[in-house]
């Protein structure tokens, strides 16, 4: 295995969430009935024209700016000839030799911490196509085009990940951008979000690629995952066995794991590129990409740069808590509520409330726990009313019942047991009820301790101070 | 009022303001001499009297309240080239011989705006291409001055309709000289505005960076008027250019004094009959009268401008043709068996040899390994060539010169060999490649045919182009000529 070496480059298509069509008037909505979304300009009916959407260049430009990339101060429209029936015009409009966007890079996150940078060769607009269907039309094929023309970004990156872990942290990365930017909703499930990866494999330490396959339209991170690693399998043992890879593009099937081939380069089309002549040149003037610049938010990297400077967090839990805008912000309000206490917050918000998200399939603006609500929680962990063990089981109960902190604690009678008599009777009692494992203790069993201590809080529902009592145990213990 | 067709369209639009004929009487009057010589003259694809007479009718209750408008109930003739909504059009093929257009065209909504009655839609080489006319589904248009000669194409049908004053007006488009070639044929006045000038929107496309609607009518004071109304910005078109339109109307009349006419060099080439030459010489001395200083300019370029455009529009014509793949509208072949026999067959069906030449010529061009020799070598000598008329419009105001090289030929001449077709229009390409504004107005005759004058001005100047011709018009009366048996 160590002996080859995978390279990937991934295609990325983010649907711009603009209200109308790159080149129409048509709405975007997701979901409607076939083809109410299709104007004649979606149709291509003859003697129509498009016409640029103002919006989708000023998304592609706030991705640009993200990026550190070059935005082109001339980008150009062409046409991509095939014929499809998905394909009203005969042709896609896209951008091909001059893109929008040129040049940038994301820095991912690997497994052992150490951050490797991306680059990003280009990201250009272009339109999409209609769908065929061919459920329920037995002998025919339906055509429905409410998704031709709407707006994507094709980001496409430079051939850099090594791995299909690497891929997933990437694409993982763009996704975070795009909701940051607000620039796409992200949503894989309706293929507002998916890739298409170009994998090869080369024997470590060779500079020159192999043949790269091409996995098309992959719509979750897990297939991008899985898909790749099953390539990157298939074209090891292709080539280990005396074959060859074969340049070509494929399909990823999630039901059976695997890919296989859709179509072979001696296939593949002429598209025949050239400059749209229905579009002019897009001319973006510098003050222009300035006021982009300006209405730019803090971005993710930046924020979890903050959140470490700022609140002393690791730079693990920053980047836990800014993997989306909306968790930011959710944390960044609990703070607020418990302004000395943010690493507590931040491993509330990183721990029990993202668990209690993820079990529940909940998104965080979805969260049954308001982000005063969690503060007040956090403040109860800081003045040392309860344990962080009894938080815990307060947090259920406030994720359960939708009360506040205080009322669970009152109305369970959670209160943590700070008074140093009433812990010390206890802990004699307990000491009495086991008389052995005292002995033993004393004896030199050292790991009994935790055994005392359980004992304690069984008695007390959990509900004793933890560092009061380890003090008050160790003291009676060795007395 | 059998006379009425012998007004030019500016009268027209006077007489029936003064109320001195309706606009009822004015369109049964073109559609009767429409029902006359279509047999001879198969200049319209499709008539539309009975909307014609209804629009008329709306016309006149508008002249008697008097809110009309500059062209209310003055009928004209749309080359089918342009969609007009409820109204079948083909564009002269039958890959859209059922199509009904569910929308206008800018052109057609804003000369209906401005009052306009439409009678029908005139004949056209298929998709605008040929120059001929003879390339037509629907079969060739005749040629008034003589119907065993072409009309020239591929506005065919609207030259051949005013020229015989079918209609006292009619729109065109021009990619290589389809508005100004017809006319200088047929002896009328043909406007091609300046690229950009008038909207695309609705008109459909040959080859998008070169075409572009104007008017065909019978003389520059007509053109002036309808193009006034049919020019300006269209939100719905992103090449058609955001500048004022200026009152083509008011600004005619200037005095040449002191004009500068330029003689292209490379018009007065060897391919020129002599006749034809002779006619333009006795034009330019009448310039010459008219206070004009004539000097000879050269565009080293312009010899290039047959071969430049022969790469440029069948490239953007076999693109802007894919759409027509009989799955959504037009042509659809029987009981197709799969996908690529749909497509095949409906197109192989539906489209014309010359539409099927261009469309290989210009899928050959832009394919892998010769993009670069053809289509972007096509496009930097397009530039060139560009280059050329504005050092040129440096020391001239405008440049004159033969529209064509010979007056009319024989139908079925030049259909064998489309080379010799295409040299037809080596006089216009020029203007087209360079998107510059150019009319062609009647001179005089050679062998009993109408000869073509040519004037090209710079970008946006189609006032000073239109005035140009105006003011010779105004000094000869080739333009009043009518055809033997149309009078």
């Amino acid at each position: 295995m160590s002996a080859w070496e995978t390279v990937i480059g991934l295609e990325i298509h983010a649907q711009l969430a603009t209200h109308s069509k790159i080149f129409s008037g048509s709405a975007t909505r997701y979901g409607a009935p076939p083809n109410a979304q299709a104007n004649l300009v979606d149709l291509g009916y003859p003697g129509v024209l498009p016409v640029l959407n103002g919006a989708a260049v000023r998304m592609a430009v706030k991705f640009g700016l993200a990026l550190g990339a070059r935005i082109a101060p001339h980008s150009v429209f062409a046409r991509k000839n095939y014929f499809y029936p998905d394909l009203p015009k005969g042709y896609q409009i896209s951008q091909y030799e001059l893109p929008i966007v040129a040049q940038g890079a994301l820095d991912i996150v690997l497994e052992d911490g150490s951050v490797k940078r991306i680059g990003v060769t280009r990201a250009h607009l272009e339109e999409d196509a209609g769908k065929s269907l061919h459920e329920g039309l037995p002998g025919m094929s339906g055509i429905d085009l409410n998704r031709a023309g709407t707006p994507l970004l094709e980001i496409v990156s430079e051939p850099d990940l090594r791995s299909a872990k690497e891929a997933v942290a990437y694409m993982k990365k763009v996704h975070t951008l795009v909701r940051y930017l607000e620039i796409c909703d992200g949503n894989m499930q309706e293929g507002s979000f998916r890739c298409d990866a170009n994998v090869s494999v080369r024997k470590a330490g060779t500079e020159k690629f192999g043949t790269r396959a091409e996995i098309k339209n992959l719509n979750s991170f897990r297939f991008v995952e899985r898909a790749i690693n099953y390539e990157v399998e298939r074209q090891i043992e292709l080539l280990e066995t005396g074959g060859k890879v074969v340049q070509e593009t494929r399909l990823y099937d999630p039901d059976k794991g695997e890919t296989r081939s859709m179509r072979s380069k001696e296939e593949a089309n002429d598209y025949r590129y050239f400059p749209d002549p229905d579009l002019l040149p897009v001319q973006l003037a510098a003050d222009f990409i300035e006021s982009v610049r300006q209405s730019l938010p803090e971005l993710p990297d930046q924020k979890a740069a903050r959140f470490v400077s700022e609140y002393g967090l690791s730079a693990y839990d920053a980047g836990v808590l800014t993997a989306s805008r909306e968790y930011a912000e959710y944390y960044e309000s609990v703070v607020r509520e418990v302004p000395a206490q943010p690493k507590l917050a931040a491993n509330m918000v990183a721990g029990e409330l993202a668990a209690a998200l993820n079990r529940d399939n909940l998104e965080i603006g979805a969260s049954r726990i308001g982000a005063a609500a969690l503060g007040g929680l956090v403040r109860r962990i800081a003045d040392q009313t309860i344990s962080g063990k009894i938080a815990k089981e307060v947090f259920e109960l406030m994720w359960s019942e939708g009360a506040s902190a205080d009322q669970v604690i009152e109305s369970r009678g959670l209160r943590q047991i700070t008074d140093t008599s009433a812990i010390e009777r206890v802990i004699d009692e307990v000491l009495a009820h086991n008389p052995g494992q005292l002995a033993d203790y004393r004896a030199g069993k050292d790991k009994l301790f935790g055994f005392f201590v359980g004992q304690v809080m069984k008695a007390t529902g959990g509900k004793a101070n933890p560092a009061q009592l380890n003090e008050l145990l160790r003291k009676k213990l060795s007395g | 009022m059998s006379e009425l067709h012998r007004l030019g369209l500016t009268e027209l639009a006077a007489g029936l303001r003064a109320r001195r004929f309706s606009s009822v009487e004015l369109t049964r009057a073109f559609l009767a001499r429409i029902e006359r010589h279509q047999g001879a003259l198969n200049a319209f694809i499709s008539v539309t009297s009975e909307q014609a007479l209804q629009d008329a009718a709306a016309a006149d209750r508008a002249l008697a309240a008097g809110t009309g408008g500059a062209l209310t109930g003055v009928p004209l003739a749309h080359k089918d080239i342009f969609c007009t909504q409820g109204v079948r059009t083909t564009c002269g093929s039958r890959m859209l011989d059922n199509f009904v257009s569910p929308y206008d065209a800018t052109v057609v909504a804003r000369l209906r705006a401005a009052g306009a009655i439409m009678l029908g839609k005139t004949n056209m080489d298929e998709f605008a291409m040929g120059s001929s006319n003879e390339t037509s589904y629907y079969g060739a248009v005749k040629n008034p001055w003589n119907p065993a000669l072409v009309p020239g194409g591929s506005s065919g049908g609207s030259a051949a309709a005013v020229a015989a004053r079918l209609a006292p007006a009619a729109t065109a488009t021009d990619t290589g000289g389809s508005i100004r070639q017809p006319a200088a044929l047929c002896g009328v006045t043909g406007m091609k505005p300046t690229y950009g000038r008038v909207s695309r929107y609705g008109m459909v496309a040959f080859a998008s960076s070169l075409d572009q609607g104007g008017v065909i009518t019978a003389s520059a004071a007509d053109a002036a008027l309808v193009l006034r109304e049919m020019a300006g910005f269209d939100p719905k078109d992103s090449t058609s250019v955001d500048e004022p339109v200026p009152d083509y109307v008011g600004e005619l009349g200037r005095p040449l004094t002191g004009l500068r006419v330029g003689l292209l060099k490379e018009f007065f080439d060897k391919g020129l009959d002599a006749e034809v030459e002779q006619r333009i010489r006795e034009a330019l001395a009448i310039y010459e009268q008219l206070g004009a200083q004539l000097t000879e300019v050269s565009l080293p370029h312009l010899p290039l401008s047959v071969p430049v455009y022969y790469v440029v529009a069948p490239a953007e014509c076999s693109s802007n043709l894919a759409r027509f793949d009989g799955v959504r509208f037009g042509h659809r072949c029987e009981n197709p068996k799969d996908l690529q026999d749909l497509y095949r067959r409906s197109r192989g069906e539906g489209f014309g040899a010359e539409v099927k030449r261009r469309i290989m010529t210009g899928t050959y061009v832009l394919s892998a390994g010769y993009y670069d020799a053809y289509y972007l070598k096509a496009q930097r000598v397009r530039a060139l060539i560009n280059q050329d008329f504005i050092s040129a419009f440096k020391s001239v105001d405008v440049l004159i010169g033969p529209t064509t090289p010979t007056p009319a030929f024989a139908l079925g001449a030049k259909t064998a060999d489309p080379i010799t077709m295409y040299l037809n229009d080596i006089y216009t390409i020029g203007a087209n490649l360079a998107g510059l504004p150019a009319a062609s107005v009647p001179c005089g005759f050679v062998g009993g045919l109408p000869v073509g004058l040519q004037v090209v001005g710079p970008h946006f100047s189609e006032a000073r182009v239109l005035g140009t011709a105006h003011a010779f018009q105004q000094r000869t009366d080739w333009h009043t000529r009518l055809p033997g048996g149309f009078a």
